[in-house]
């Protein structure tokens, strides 16, 4: 057998959990003839087509575009959420990472605003209700505007996409000791503070954001930036340090 | 008022008087300074000008500084209880990357240092555990009068293993507390960005670092025999 069709052999613990009510246990699985370009989820696809096979129930886990930009994957491995490769998502992150023989633990995002759903999926609509509370912009912005009608700053504009490029996926909230939300919710305040569009409503934003936030059930940062290492699409710490600018502000206009 | 209720308000108030007792901490400690005899008098002087300000400075500044830490101490608990509830079930594989001791541990630092402080203040400041060398009761000659003697309280008190490793161990607390809590006092109050923010943590584990050392060189050279009564 070439080295191109050598396969490993990898023992799986998984989270595995009924229902919202069920208390869930670790389960272990065996998966066979897996190659180093299998992704990770291909991986667990071939698990579950041995356990569909046998008779038993698949292991279930969000996932939908399989290229790094849904933010729907959501696995803890190991005890890194997507796996601990820099900015990589579960769907991102392949078998060539890992070695024949080796153990790796698969667990849902665990935090309080996050319910689980069954096994590794869990409810992430908490994300939504923060970007109801005001990551938007609602005020008349009028039509399309001539092209450079609205002066922005290179750098602004820079920071805004550098804020935007979140996904949604949760992770930082994740790898938080304290299940908090800050660096998503720094990402959604920033995006719009820093441009032109954006700042007429930012003070408001930002406190119905962060109000948001605790009735969501999220834990308070404590700055420990596990969130800026979970996170797959590189948000930096700085949203946050921006965010609260933002707060201290709000509070005098 | 949301800067009273919210999370990041909350946490603003802790980090603003957290930082009001770091600089308490460093004027604490050029004071203290005195003891190595830069200042004419020594610490004894030191002691005397503080106890000859106006009364109504010194019950205010005791107050404010136990409304400092009464504040600080009150939204910890609060904010940490909450934070606990954050993740209700920890992960089987635990893996941290940035987070370190000292900022996992804030919440025991600081009940470490409340409980230092109440011993501290009973030790040197109401001076009834060491009743025998309080300054209050053995008075000294300086300057043509008679003024506590400060100076031979601490030295009488460090030259006790116990008291000297109490000191010394609670300024390895202060210095895992203050590694954390400078730095982070920056980010919360939104005053760093990506280039900022690693430089603050190393300044700030720095000045902790500054702080640590110059606090324990005190029991230290005491224990060790370098500094005499």
């Amino acid at each position: 057998m070439s080295d191109h069709h050598k396969t490993m052999t990898l023992t799986l613990i998984v989270w595995r959990q009924k229902g919202p009510n069920d208390p869930g246990k670790f389960e272990t699985y065996t998966a066979k003839g897996i190659t180093e370009h299998h992704s990770f989820l291909e991986m667990l696809d071939v698990v579950n087509e041995d356990l569909i096979k046998s008779g038993k129930e698949p292991i279930c886990f969000d996932h939908d575009c399989r290229e790094g930009i849904c933010g729907m994957c959501s696995q803890v491995i190991n005890g890194a959420p997507h796996g601990g490769q820099d900015r990589t998502t579960v769907c991102q992150l392949h078998m060539r990472k890992f070695k024949d023989g080796d153990t790796i633990y698969i667990e849902p995002w665990r935090a309080r605003a996050f319910p689980i759903i069954k096994d590794l999926v869990v409810d992430r609509s908490a994300l939504d209700t923060i970007v109801q509370a005001g990551a938007y912009v609602s005020c008349h912005t009028g039509g399309v505007p001539d092209g450079n009608a609205i002066l922005i700053p290179k750098p602004a504009a820079d920071e805004s996409m550098d804020a935007a490029e979140c996904v949604g996926c949760g992770a930082c909230v994740a790898g938080c000791p304290n299940g908090a939300a800050m660096l998503f919710t720094g990402a959604k305040v920033s995006q719009f503070a820093v441009l032109p569009q954006g700042k007429p409503e930012a003070a408001a934003r930002v406190k119905n954001l962060v109000d948001a936030m605790a009735s969501c059930g999220f834990g308070n940062c404590t700055n420990h930036y596990e969130c800026q290492v979970a996170c797959p699409k590189g948000i930096n710490v700085k949203f946050i340090a921006r965010m609260n600018r933002e707060f201290l502000k709000a509070q005098f206009v | 008022m949301q800067l009273l209720t919210s999370s990041i308000g909350r946490k603003i108030v802790m980090a603003i008087t957290g930082q009001a007792m770091v600089l308490f901490a460093v004027i604490h400690l050029l004071g203290n300074s005195s003891i190595f005899g830069w200042l004419n008098g020594g610490i004894n002087a030191y002691a005397e000008h503080l106890h000859s300000l106006p009364l109504p400075i010194i019950i205010g500044f005791r107050l404010a500084l136990l409304a400092l830490v009464c504040i600080h101490i009150w939204f910890g608990i609060q904010l940490t209880i909450e934070n606990r509830g954050g993740r209700p079930r920890q992960y089987a594989v635990k893996s941290t990357q940035k987070a370190t001791f000292a900022s996992e541990n804030m919440i025991w630092t600081g009940s470490l240092l409340g409980l230092f402080l109440v011993y501290h203040l009973l030790h040197f400041t109401f001076q009834v555990t060491s009743p025998e060398t309080a300054a209050l009761k053995n008075l000294v000659p300086l300057h043509d009068q008679m003024v506590p003697n400060v100076l031979g309280m601490v030295v009488a008190g460090f030259q006790n293993f116990f008291i000297a490793f109490i000191y010394a161990g609670a300024m390895v607390v202060l210095f895992l507390h203050l590694s954390h809590g400078i730095q982070s006092f920056f980010q919360t109050m939104g005053w760093s960005c990506d280039k900022s923010q690693p430089i603050i943590v190393k300044l700030g584990t720095l000045v902790a670092l500054v702080l640590f050392l110059g606090y324990v060189t005190i029991p230290l050279t005491i224990f060790a025999g370098i500094l005499k009564g």
